[in-house]
């Protein structure tokens, strides 16, 4: 089976090359591919008997319980021979049907991907694989109704196939796995024998459900149905084969696999009684709503899966065996008359009935395989449809408490579908002659007539003869039943009541035919109710579907900054502040606090300032002086950490603070910023957020502090600096040697964020600022500026060397020397600064870096020791390493960082560059100075020039 | 001790750099890129291999013994996510070449991609919380300078709702390190597992497990947390985007996985329903924001909020198997996404648009284009036999086994949601007729870079879908791995340490 399965999914593959290579005859070469495969199962099948199936198993994903296993049984035997002949004749139909389209190929791929799908459904004995395929039959069904893409009405009608068997599938795929736990095993032939235990399971009643919902969405079933009539925007051997014998078949074959399962219960027989008798009426009503053949058709469909889906509700086995009969008889019927369809409508060019009449003459042949056909339909005999029918009816009536209701409801669904035959049949082929525009008509060709005959002759020699499908039907019976399943198939069962039901059926329907026309006139008025049909809830529901998320879309991504900060914070507060409530498990003491505070008065009164000015400068309008606020509250910080005895921290505070404010001032005057004022109520939201935020950190704080602190990673720092790390200013060891990735790792974000300003204020024009052209800078400024540049880089180099055992190192170090140019670019400008720099600073992040990550090699070269292991000499009473030369690197990249940025800041705040000061600059030249800022790569820059 | 470990941040750092002293030289910048994000390739996968034939691997950076020196270390879990790496980068790199204008190429573009997979990389390798930090910290800086190069009005707009809120996350999760290590005495993630349950305080570490998943909330992009992600992601080149859509959210999911399975297992009962709760409104939110979008690459980001959700649902069950299927959900998400992008974008080569109302007709015209979008597209919305539908079925089968039956609806609702989105670009630009106004360029020579790593990278998740156990079979022992600690902890400290005895502040 898994070798029929890959022979399919090959030729799906294969098609688009031998449609380009058969030509004329791609219907007929492509049809060989499934008529193999039916003659395959056919010759299986002698060995398929009631009481022996095959089965076949792979490993395929073991670990979820998901095998490759297939099962060939009388039940998927049936649907097997059922998938591949009519995929034969309706593949030979559809080359003359669709001859010459160019997507000819495509159409074979898709249409065979589909067969592969429904076969591997039939015959899966796997939950899961069951599943995948039967997700392929929706996927494939979409690509198939889709096909004439370039309308919107069939972009529509496949998303909505698409999405309601698609909804059902995901039921279905749940109910699956409920089904898997409650049965411990995804296997069919498995779970059969564990049925029981599975119907008195707690998990019983959900799986059920949503397998059913699963199998209704598929095979229409009242509310679903309405995807099926809108998939009639298929082409006619689409609908043929996927709305007829098919596609809409799988849900029925589920039922019918899992009724030894999940059946026999009063709420399977009930939920598909309920479900299948009113399908059954809605889609004997809709029949006579329409003039157009095939929504004709596609609602008789709907009429026949619900009487199939009746008849396996009463679960029993008359009514089994009148399920699988009445199976294989729509089949034939119903494929034959949509192929009819098709040959009226590519004849004639219209599907209309009221525009057809009296064809019998112009297309003899699909006339009589129309008759062949309807008369099945209509149940009447000798066809096979009578025996079907008769057996339905039997098994109806031999249901006991649910007396003369269901009956009733065949006898009208019948009568009305004896009604739609005389539609499809009568009207278009009898009758005063009709076409559209009066036209000539021909008979259809070859390839589009052959089918339906074939079809037709084969109902014919099942009703004469039903002895024929015994074996086969009583094989499925079985299947279906989970036991042997006494049955008899004949034309003739004497007088009897079912009897005396057809007669009042075909009395009914003809009566029906007869008035057709002021019916569906009556019908017609009704649609208003119509409107409040599911079509029109899921439309709806569609629609609700999308309102809902516009408006959740903007509640949530509104696009404003400043409330996705506030949702942010409020949810830390939320998290982290009811969690401390609701689990932290802290009784919070004030006195204990205030204790701390008595016992620190110059901190408090530190933090006193540093907070007051926090808010000072939340407050300020003049972002002139919030930025002084934040240098405050800077310095106060670098403070505490001086009382902290931290020095190596208060003194990189300090700088970063001093550059900070240097950088924000070039920042106003370079880029032009507003700043916006928020409504007075968003500023107590955010003074709201910003105290339970403040709160919650604190109280956080307070708890942690109070508890026992383990030192042994402190204290192992503190000892190992000297001996290990050869310095004893143990911060500076621990940037450079302990922890020294995670500085190498800061390095590269400094690097990234000099590239990062560089680049953007490069590429960017930003408007002039309105703080005007900066001042001429004090002769003053200038002297104490020469002066001070070169202390400042002595300091620096100073501060580098001793770092590794005296507060300092290559960090405060870089941000001296930083200062220093800085302070010479305040005095002297871009260009003097550039001049004297010779090299642009961003050079320097990449030599710093390779002189980081260089250090770190030397130890993994010379001693084969990990990346960043220190590897030491002694020179004299020094001691020199890798870490020293790491803390090189890290003070070249802080120097490129930040003289990058503040060179980047000024050029734009003064402009685009002067022409160099030539007398003679050459027109080249002076052309391309005038050039934008937007550069291209590869060009150099203004300040290499 | 395995020095391999370092070359996955060795690799691309070395790389950059080289970038960055070549800053001229386009063709030099181009080869080097190359070169390198295949270098990173071969090591991910030599690194996976070692792991895999010998367990959890790990390095002391500078030789310092744990718990004291940073420590690097690699389960599988962690190789998993570097091969994903390695071969998205590298596929994403080629994609780039073929499309990133010459501009951004001179502007540092390639040592900053190669910057931002070191960052990734680093990120799955940190056996450290503060290491974890720096590492997230060159993510952000990276991420938003190629966010705002090419400095367009709308990137740098998005730009700013990214680095926002991405810096809170970043202060919220310092402050969890900080506290951490105020309650533990250190920031080795193995040292800490053995650490914390002897913590006599449960409830604060819960308090501060808090601080993470917001931290890491914020990166994974989950509800309510995501709002810079649709704000930013549609702005910058699709390579750009791609290597983001792919990689940057999956570091936070990994974070949220790694901290909450190694670290902060003591309230499960609340933690993790809290992870249950995001889960199932990430998935539904995200799915939502989809729905209503009209912009190819909109569309697609409000999908990475909403994949996020499963990733998270699985990490929330908590049962062996829907650790399973977390693994397998980030693992096949990440080629999934990235290459949704990577069709977004060809598409908008050919067709000039990402508005779907201006695309059109690529069915008939590409039919092949066609088929590269359905196998990433249906994979997302978890359509066998494709490698979104075992993710898919993993997480659900492992939340109806723990009767999450809310989070499970909402799995399978949010499923149908993503197919309605699928089929809506579907449907547009490939189905309807190009408009009247509008016509496809024709192909380039620099379409075939664009199109190989496409191709590629559809045939992995084809292939995924195909023959699904040997993932499964990686991701099974991966979720082995995270719910028994002891060969992580083991392979870090060594033998089990005696209990450190605590000194009173």
């Amino acid at each position: 089976m898994l070798l029929a399965l890959l022979f399919s999914i090959g030729w799906a593959l294969a098609a688009p090359l031998l449609v380009r290579a058969a030509g004329r005859a791609a219907g007929w070469v492509l049809a060989l591919g499934p008529a193999a495969l039916f003659a395959g199962f056919l010759a299986a099948g002698g060995t398929v008997g009631p009481e022996a199936s095959i089965r076949e198993t792979a490993a395929w994903v073991p670990t979820l319980g998901v095998e490759a296993s297939f099962v060939l049984d009388g039940l998927s035997l049936l649907f097997a021979l059922l998938v591949t002949g009519l995929g034969a004749v309706i593949a030979v139909y559809a080359g003359s049907y669709l001859h010459g389209h160019r997507d000819l190929g495509r159409f074979y791929l898709l249409f065979f991907a589909f067969l592969s799908a429904m076969l591997g459904v039939v015959l899966a004995d796997n939950l899961i694989l069951l599943f995948i395929f039967w997700e392929g039959t929706s996927l494939c069904s979409y690509l198939l109704v889709g096909f004439k893409h370039e309308s919107t009405p069939a972009r529509t009608s496949a998303l909505q196939a698409l999405l309601v068997t698609g909804a059902g599938g995901l039921a279905l795929l749940a109910g699956f796995l409920l089904l898997g736990i409650a049965g411990g095993s995804f296997e069919l032939s498995v779970l059969m024998e564990r049925g029981a235990a599975i119907r008195s399971h707690d998990l019983y009643l959900p799986a059920f459900l949503l397998i059913a919902l699963g199998a209704f969405t598929k095979s229409a079933q009242v509310p679903f149905h309405f995807w099926l009539p809108n998939a009639m925007a298929a082409p006619t051997p689409v609908s043929a084969y996927l709305h007829s014998a098919t596609m809409v078949k799988a849900g029925i074959y589920l039922l019918a696999r899992t009724d030894p399962i999940l059946g026999g219960t009063g709420l399977w027989t009930w939920t598909l009684a309920a479900a299948g008798a009113a399908t059954m009426l809605v889609g004997a009503v809709g029949a006579l709503r329409h003039t157009d053949l095939k929504k004709v058709l596609a609602y008789s469909t709907i009429t026949a899966l619900g009487t199939l889906v009746v008849l396996l509700g009463l679960s029993y086995g008359a009514s089994i065996k009148a399920a699988i009969v009445f199976l294989l008889v729509h089949a034939l019927y119903k494929s034959a008359l949509f192929l009819v369809a098709g040959s009226i409508d590519h004849e004639t060019g219209t599907r209309n009935v009221l525009h057809l009449g009296g064809l019998r003459r112009a297309m003899p042949l699909t006339a009589a395989a129309a008759v062949l056909a309807g008369l099945s339909m209509a149940g009447l005999p000798p066809l096979f449809g009578f025996v079907g029918k008769e057996l339905a009816y039997k098994a109806k009536l031999g249901v006991e408490n649910l007396g003369w209701l269901l009956p009733t409801i065949a006898v009208t669904a019948n009568a009305l579908t004896v009604a739609a035959a005389g539609i499809l049949v009568a009207r278009p082929f009898f009758g005063r002659r009709r076409t559209p525009d009066g036209s000539q008509v021909h008979e259809a060709p070859l390839g589009m007539w052959v089918g339906p005959v074939v079809i037709g002759l084969v109902g014919l020699a099942f009703g004469l003869v039903p002895g024929l499908l015994y074996a086969p039907v009583s094989a499925a019976v079985d299947a279906v039943a989970g036991e042997p399943v006494d049955i008899n198939l004949a034309l003739w069962y004497g007088v009897n009541t079912a009897l005396y039901l057809s007669l009042a059926t075909v009395a009914l329907g003809v009566a029906a035919f007869a008035g057709w026309t002021p019916i569906r006139y009556a019908l017609l008025r009704l649609r208003r109710l119509s409107r409040a049909g599911p079509e029109r809830a899921y439309e709806a529901g569609l629609d609700g579907l999308f309102r809902l998320a516009a408006w959740q879309t903007r509640f949530f991504e509104g696009g404003s900054v400043r409330s996705y900060l506030a949702a942010t914070f409020g949810v830390i507060a939320l998290a982290v502040g009811g969690t401390l409530l609701l689990r932290g498990g802290v009784s919070l003491q004030p006195a204990v606090l205030l204790d701390g505070l008595q016992a620190l008065p110059y901190e408090t009164g530190l933090v006193a300032i540093v907070g007051a000015a926090a808010l000072v400068a939340a407050r300020l309008r003049s972002m002139l002086l919030s930025i002084t606020s934040l240098g405050v509250v800077g310095l106060g910080l670098a403070l505490l950490f001086v009382m902290m005895s931290a020095p190596d921290l208060a003194m990189t505070q300090f700088l970063v603070e001093v550059l900070i404010v240097v950088i924000a001032l070039g920042v106003m005057q370079a880029l032009p910023l507003a700043r916006e004022v928020e409504p007075r109520g968003r500023r107590g939201r955010d003074a709201v957020l910003a105290v339970a935020v403040g709160a919650t950190v604190s109280m956080l704080l307070l708890a942690v502090l109070r508890l026992p602190f383990d030192a042994t990673v402190p204290q192992y720092f503190l000892e190992e600096s000297v001996p290990g790390g050869f310095g004893r200013n143990v911060v500076n060891v621990i940037l450079v040697d302990f922890r020294a990735l995670d500085t190498l790792g800061e390095i590269a974000v400094l690097a990234v964020a000099a590239v990062g300003a560089f680049v953007v204020l490069k590429l960017g024009r930003p408007a002039r600022s309105r703080l005007g052209p900066p001042p001429v800078p004090s002769v003053v400024l200038r002297a104490g500026a020469r002066l001070l540049l070169a202390l400042l880089v002595v300091t620096s180099l100073f501060m580098l060397w001793r770092g590794h055992n005296e507060p300092g190192g290559g960090f405060i170090g870089g941000l001296f020397a930083a200062s220093a140019v800085v302070l010479y670019l305040m005095a002297f400008r871009q260009a003097r600064t550039e001049r004297l720099l010779r090299v642009p600073p961003r050079s320097a992040l990449g030599v710093g870096l390779a002189v980081a990550v260089g250090s770190g090699l030397v130890g993994v070269a010379l001693a084969g020791a990990p990346f960043l292991t220190g590897q030491w000499v002694a020179v004299g009473t020094l001691k020199l390493g890798t870490p020293l030369l790491f803390d090189v690197g890290v003070f070249l990249v802080v120097v490129g960082f930040t003289l990058t940025i503040v060179l980047s800041l000024e050029r734009v705040v003064a402009g685009p560059p002067q022409p160099p000061q030539q007398p003679l600059a050459s027109p080249e030249a002076a052309a391309a100075d005038r050039q934008p800022a937007r550069l291209n790569g590869g060009t150099t820059e203004p300040a290499e020039v | 001790m395995s020095h391999l470990l370092v070359l996955p941040v060795l690799v691309p750092l070395v790389t950059a750099v080289t970038m960055l002293l070549a800053w001229r030289s386009r063709r030099v910048q181009r080869v080097g890129s190359l070169l390198g994000a295949v270098a990173l390739l071969g090591t991910t996968l030599w690194i996976a291999a070692a792991v895999w034939n010998d367990g959890v691997q790990h390095l002391q950076v500078g030789n310092w013994p744990s718990p004291f020196g940073i420590t690097l270390v690699a389960d599988v879990l962690a190789a998993a996510m570097l091969v994903i790496v390695g071969v998205t980068g590298a596929c994403v790199l080629v994609y780039a070449l073929g499309s990133i204008d010459a501009e951004r190429e001179g502007n540092g573009f390639h040592a900053l991609y190669h910057l931002l997979l070191m960052g990734v990389c680093g990120a799955f390798l940190a056996g450290d919380l503060f290491n974890l930090y720096v590492w997230f910290e060159v993510l952000l800086i990276t991420s938003f300078v190629l966010l705002v190069l090419g400095n367009d009005r709308s990137q740098v707009k998005g730009a700013v709702s990214y680095v926002l809120l991405n810096l809170v996350a970043s202060l919220t999760f310092l402050a969890g390190v900080a506290l951490l290590y105020g309650i533990a005495g250190s920031l080795n993630l193995a040292d800490l597992a053995v650490r914390l349950p002897e913590v006599d305080a449960p409830g604060l570490i819960t308090t501060v497990s808090m601080l993470f998943l917001v931290a890491f909330g914020i990166k994974a992009a989950v509800f309510p947390l995501f709002f810079w992600l649709p704000a930013a992601y549609h702005t910058p080149p699709v390579a750009v985007t791609a290597i983001f859509a792919g990689l940057l959210t999956k570091v936070g999911v990994y974070a949220l996985i790694r901290v909450f399975t190694l670290l902060f297992t003591q309230d499960v009962g609340y933690t993790h329903t809290i992870l249950l709760g995001v889960a199932a409104l990430t998935m539904i939110t995200g799915v939502l924001g989809a729905v209503t979008q009209t912009d190819v690459r909109k569309i697609l980001s409000f999908h990475i909020v909403s994949q996020i959700g499963y990733m998270v649902m699985g990490l929330a069950l908590f049962t062996p198997l829907a650790l399973l299927g977390a693994i397998f959900y980030i693992l096949h998400h990440i080629i999934v996404k990235t290459n949704l992008f990577l069709v977004g974008g060809v598409a908008h080569r050919l067709a000039g648009d990402f508005e779907l109302k201006n695309l059109g007709g690529l069915y008939r015209a590409k039919p092949w284009l066609a088929v590269l979008f359905l196998i990433p597209a249906l994979s997302l919305a978890g359509l066998p036999p494709l490698s979104g539908f075992w993710a898919k079925l993993v997480i659900l089968q492992a939340g109806l086994e723990a009767e999450a039956y809310f989070a499970v609806a909402a799995a399978l609702g949010a499923g149908l949601l993503t197919l309605v989105s699928m089929t809506k670009i579907w449907n547009e630009a490939f189905w309807k007729p190009l408009p009247d106004d509008r016509s496809l360029s024709p192909g380039t020579p620099s379409l075939a870079a664009m199109v190989t790593p496409v191709v590629l990278l559809a045939a992995v998740t084809l292939s995924i879908g195909l023959y699904a156990e040997p993932l499964v079979v990686l991701a099974e022992r991966s979720a082995a791995e995270l719910l028994d600690t002891t060969s992580y902890v083991q392979a870090v400290l060594g033998e089990p340490p005696t209990p450190p005895t605590a000194e009173v502040r």
